[in-house]
């Protein structure tokens, strides 16, 4: 075991306890709480991984924009301080969820685990820089990065189109 | 980090903590002193002897000794937690700024984007502490400045990513390496940007809606007392210093100056501290905008802006290749 794979272990179990706190609690704001720990320690996974990049973004993305919303969302509207027994979800939806959930992992480790062990790659001298992945996604994987932003644009315009119809509605009523 | 020794580790680390304690109360003692002289008064004179030095030190000790209260309604450990959620990704990211090119305490391939992030972050202990408190007048707080951030990050990463551009890197020391003169005019209007974006995010006046006194007490800070109360305060002067000296690295060139080679360290703190006092200048001649006033300049003006100034670099790393 190297510092590494310490390191690892230790950020890996504190994301997985994290998300299950996050499911796991009826406080309303603990749960965001908890699922911006699994977010920062996920994006610890990527930078122990050696994948800077991946996990400043990871930061930039979920832990300072979505998680940052959602609470405000949830401050703005309904967060009382303490548990709340109404949030429960009953005994067939934790059933069905956990399925969901098994069968993910499942999944995920059919494709991944037969993978593990034929190839190493060395940590401590990284090959994968920032202009490697910049020109990646700018030269190879330029047309899926576009239609992906289109995707977002049309998102943006027609949440927009929404409230502005929910408004116009109002007024006139 | 490899090639690195723990011993170098560890020392890096107790001098960017070194630099994360001194600097805000420079800053500080700075803002007495200059408040004072610009509205012709002397501020605090006493404590230390030579015109107050100590008033900070003193008032640290003032803390330390004031009961630490939680209110009885409040989320305990979201409560107490707060003011460590704030105060830590200044921390990290005074860590990635350099002052020189070897005067850095962690070096980053990605680093002025690490900063974005990290700044970003700290708006949680805002939130969770404005939350925490079960008083209404900290959860307005705590929504003007959620508010606020989510408005001002735009302009603020589309001008880093300006200045990226013109550098061809993310790193900010390549950034202040790509620097010219030439680039004070360039980038002029995306510094602009950056600057009342920068006070903006720190909640400084004119921005300072989320802790106005005079309509929600202090905003999310109202119910804290103490040493936290105190790490709020250190975390506001941790971020002009922050914010001071990135600006001085992405749009006054760092460390550039006459005799960069062995004194650009002094350049680059001497750049911040007068980013600092302009910060300060700030605070003692401008009123409070209104909230709807403020999101309308990120949106109307700021946004645009920042936009024109990414175009304007792209054409110019265009036309100079």
């Amino acid at each position: 075991m190297t510092t590494r794979d310490i390191v690892f272990v230790v950020v890996g179990v504190i994301t997985a306890l994290s998300g299950l706190l996050a499911v796991s609690t009826r406080h309303v704001v603990h749960a965001a709480l908890w699922l911006l720990v699994c977010l920062g320690s996920l994006a610890g996974c990527y930078i122990v991984l050696g994948q800077e990049l991946v996990g400043i973004v990871q930061l930039l993305v979920y832990v300072g924009a979505i998680v940052v919303l959602v609470l405000f969302a949830l401050m703005l509207t309904r967060a009382p301080i303490g548990p709340q027994p109404d949030i429960d979800a009953p005994v067939w939806q934790r059933v069905v969820a956990a399925l969901l959930g098994a069968a993910t992992t499942a999944l995920v480790a059919a494709a991944t685990l037969p993978v593990i062990g034929q190839q190493s790659v060395d940590l401590d001298t990284p090959v994968v820089t920032t202009q490697q992945i910049a020109s990646a996604i700018f030269g190879t994987w330029v047309w899926p990065f576009e239609l992906l932003s289109v995707l977002l644009l049309v998102a943006l315009v027609g949440a927009f189109a929404v409230s502005r119809v929910v408004l116009a509605r109002r007024s006139r009523s | 980090m490899s090639g690195l020794t723990w011993l170098e580790v560890v020392l890096r680390a107790v001098a960017v903590l070194a630099a994360f304690l001194v600097l805000p109360l420079l800053v500080g003692q700075t803002e007495h002193k200059v408040m004072a002289h610009m509205q012709g008064r002397l501020g605090p004179m006493y404590a230390g002897g030579f015109h107050g030095w100590a008033q900070l030190l003193a008032d640290g000790i003032k803390f330390v000794q004031k009961e630490d209260v939680v209110p009885a309604r409040a989320d305990r450990s979201a409560f107490r937690l707060a003011p460590g959620v704030a105060l830590v990704p200044y921390l990290v990211a005074l860590a990635v700024i350099p002052l020189a090119p070897g005067v850095v305490g962690a070096k980053v391939d990605a680093s002025a984007l690490l900063v974005l992030a990290v700044i970003g972050v700290g708006i949680i202990g805002t939130l969770m502490a404005g939350w925490a408190s079960a008083n209404k007048y900290s959860l307005l707080g705590a929504m003007r400045a959620a508010a606020q951030l989510v408005s001002y990050e735009l302009p603020m990463v589309l001008v880093v990513a300006s200045v990226a551009l013109a550098a061809g890197t993310l790193s900010l020391v390549g950034i202040a390496q790509a620097w010219t003169p030439w680039w004070l005019l360039w980038q002029l209007p995306g510094a602009l940007v950056f600057f009342v974006a920068g006070l903006a995010e720190l909640q400084r006046v004119p921005f300072d809606m989320p802790v106005a006194d005079s309509e929600i007490v202090f905003g999310p800070y109202t119910e804290y007392t103490g040493l936290r109360f105190a790490f709020f305060l250190l975390a506001e002067y941790a971020g002009i210093v922050v914010m001071a000296l990135l600006f001085a690295v992405l749009f006054l060139g760092g460390w550039a100056g006459p005799w960069a080679a062995t004194v650009g360290w002094l350049w680059t703190l001497l750049k911040g501290l007068v980013l600092a006092v302009v910060v300060i200048w700030f605070r003692v001649s401008w009123p409070r905008l209104r909230e709807d006033q403020l999101q309308r300049l990120a949106w109307v003006w700021l946004v645009p802006i920042a936009l024109l100034q990414l175009a304007v670099t792209a054409v110019g790393v265009v036309m100079m290749r």
